[in-house]
């Protein structure tokens, strides 16, 4: 198993990358709750730049609650949280946010580079004009992920992978300080989760931008992971995986019998019992969830590109 | 009729300097016309709202036919007609499926109240059928300054709020996240977009607004994905669609309106055709996509 990073500690102390606040983001005694239900309570937990954090928990832990909270679109019931030193609000510059891979209609007349320019004015007002700055933040975006090949491609025309691959320019164009991502490996094929993965790992090495990664699905993160924050039951823990990801820590957490094995660089959970409303998935193969994928606004009018 | 006669009533060039003259108001108006509606056709595509253009402009032909039966003015009856219809379906109408069952329970109440009012108006038959397949011919000056004006405002709120407009079209959820105000997007481009097609339904007609609302931004997007391309073929789209459909039309004793949309759907074709091909052999003409970057365009287009 790599640990190519060593663990950062919490004291806030700047690591190699100095140009950087001291935390890319920063939870104190932080809880949520909606109405009378707690999903996380003294949440404390700060992320040093060049940080990879993998959250996992099941389903209605808070999984995605974190990564509103973080975006500035839920308040804290309790707490504070900032992020690169700063409480968070909406379109911070702070932020890149890649979310799981959605189909894009074949006929959006955007082309790639168009979609990592979103990345970094899409949200101003007025129409924009072309200029030599922009163009080349917006190429090296796109030769960062390996992706310069398809830059004049219409975005709807590029399969999954590469779409994600654009999403990742889009998020990083704008250089945060920190990676927000959403299950981005869902819906992908093995060797796409192992690209875009990498290409995120090979990120946070060059230019220190920490990477808050919401997955239900371990491995293929497993070699970059530097902590774990493992949410469930109105309860959480946060360590190295070899810390959280054990029998002991789970069944504690869940207060079921959970059993934690270790094969072939991988790890597999069995026995944690899901939330009451979801169907029952047995957590010892790696699955894939039924999200919402193509919402009704896509589906609606998709028509083949082919003619 | 002959077959001379028939080709004499379609195309006819007989005086035409003298016909040009006097319909220069109304050649001015499709001018305008084409190139707003090119431009917004562009959003409307984006934000898959063609089903909305269409129950819009019959509202405000329900608000057109009861201002001429009340004998106040036309203009501002279509325009109450359509920004009420834009309005409810703006902000009731956020999801796709809602939208489009709202509409279509809409779009009938309002062409049926068009009906009604103007079974009961007494005036000239041409009225009546003008609202539903256009009236170019009939615009005067102050119509042509309401147009103009109106015009004027779409465009100015369109250039404000463009780029937040285009991101919260094609990505709403990252744009939100990012800050872009999306909810408050919507009521404004529907607003936007009910004040341009009550100016069309004076022009071209109720039934035939989406010509020139929707045909020729999805004939740009057929052959193009660049953005700036999509505004300008839609925009010239518009253009040629209006004014050469007057142009056709001038010496004629049929109305404007087909000329403009056998023009628009002419374009469309040729575009849908160059768009196949070009899919087809591949979208770029430099092949130099890496060999492990997936499957080809044409094969994950469905």
């Amino acid at each position: 198993m790599a640990e190519p990073m060593p663990v950062p500690d919490d004291s806030g102390e700047p690591g190699n990358v100095d140009t950087r606040p001291a935390a890319a983001l920063r939870f104190e005694h932080a809880a949520l709750a909606f109405g009378t239900r707690r999903l996380w309570s003294n949440l404390s937990l700060t992320v040093a730049p060049g940080e990879f954090l993998a959250v996992l928990g099941s389903n209605g832990s808070g999984k995605t609650s974190l990564l509103r909270v973080i975006l500035g679109l839920q308040p804290l019931a309790a707490g504070s949280v900032t992020v690169a030193g700063e409480p968070p609000r909406r379109g911070s510059r702070h932020i890149g946010y890649v979310q799981q891979q959605r189909r894009i209609d074949p006929l959006t007349p955007l082309r790639a580079r168009d979609l990592v320019g979103q990345g970094l004015d899409g949200h101003r007002w007025g129409p924009g004009w072309p200029s030599a700055g922009r163009r080349h933040r917006i190429e090296a975006a796109l030769a960062a992920v390996d992706a310069a090949g398809y830059a004049d491609q219409p975005v709807g025309l590029l399969s999954g992978g590469e779409q994600q691959r654009i999403r990742i320019a889009e998020a990083l164009v704008a250089d945060p300080a920190l990676l927000l991502c959403d299950e981005p490996l869902l819906s992908l094929d093995l060797a796409s989760q192992a690209a875009v993965t990498a290409l995120i790992d090979r990120r946070r090495g060059a230019s220190g931008t920490a990477v808050v990664f919401v997955t239900h699905e371990i491995n293929p993160v497993l070699p970059y992971v530097d902590r774990v924050l493992y949410l469930a039951n109105g309860q959480f823990r946060v360590g190295p995986i070899d810390e959280v990801l054990t029998s002991g820590t789970l069944s504690q957490l869940y207060g079921v019998p959970i059993e934690v094995v270790r094969s072939g660089g991988r790890i597999l959970v069995a026995g944690v019992p899901d939330h009451p409303d979801h169907i029952h998935h047995d957590h010892a193969h790696a699955h894939v969830d039924h999200p919402d994928e193509t919402g009704p606004d896509r589906a609606a009018g998709a028509t083949g590109a082919a003619g | 009729m002959n077959e001379a006669g028939f080709w004499d009533s379609i195309f006819n060039f007989d005086n035409y300097g003298d016909l040009l003259a006097l319909l220069h108001n109304s050649i001015l108006a499709g001018a305008v016309l084409g190139l707003i509606g090119g431009l917004i056709s562009t959003f409307v595509l984006m934000r898959d709202l063609p089903f909305a253009v269409h129950g819009i402009s019959e509202l405000s032909f329900a608000g057109a036919s009861a201002a001429l039966l009340l004998g106040v003015s036309v203009v501002a009856g279509a325009m109450a007609g359509s920004v009420l219809a834009a309005l409810i379906i703006g902000t009731l109408g956020s999801r796709a499926r809602d939208r489009n069952s709202l509409i279509g329970v809409l779009m009938p109440f309002g062409l049926g109240l068009g009906v009604l009012f103007l079974s009961l108006y007494k005036g000239r038959a041409s009225n009546k059928f003008g609202l539903l397949t256009g009236q170019i011919v009939a615009i005067d000056a102050p119509q042509l300054g309401w147009l103009v004006g109106t015009s004027a405002v779409v465009l100015a709120v369109l250039l404000v709020i463009w780029r937040p407009l285009v991101f919260a079209s094609t990505d709403r959820e990252l744009a939100e996240a990012r800050g872009v105000p999306v909810r408050a997007l919507s009521p404004i481009f529907m607003l936007v977009l009910g004040l341009t097609v009550a100016l069309a339904v004076q022009i071209i007609g109720a039934l035939l607004v989406l010509s020139i609302l929707v045909t020729p931004a999805a004939a740009a997007m057929r052959v193009t994905a660049s953005p700036t391309r999509v505004w300008l073929l839609s925009m010239t789209f518009g253009f040629v669609s209006m004014v050469g459909g007057i142009m056709l039309a001038l010496g004629s004793y049929v109305p404007i309106s087909p000329y403009v949309t056998t023009i628009s759907f002419g374009l469309y074709v040729v575009c849908r055709v160059i768009g196949a091909v070009r899919t087809r052999r591949g979208w770029t003409s430099v092949r130099d996509r890496q060999p492990a970057g997936g499957p080809t365009p044409a094969a994950t287009g469905n």
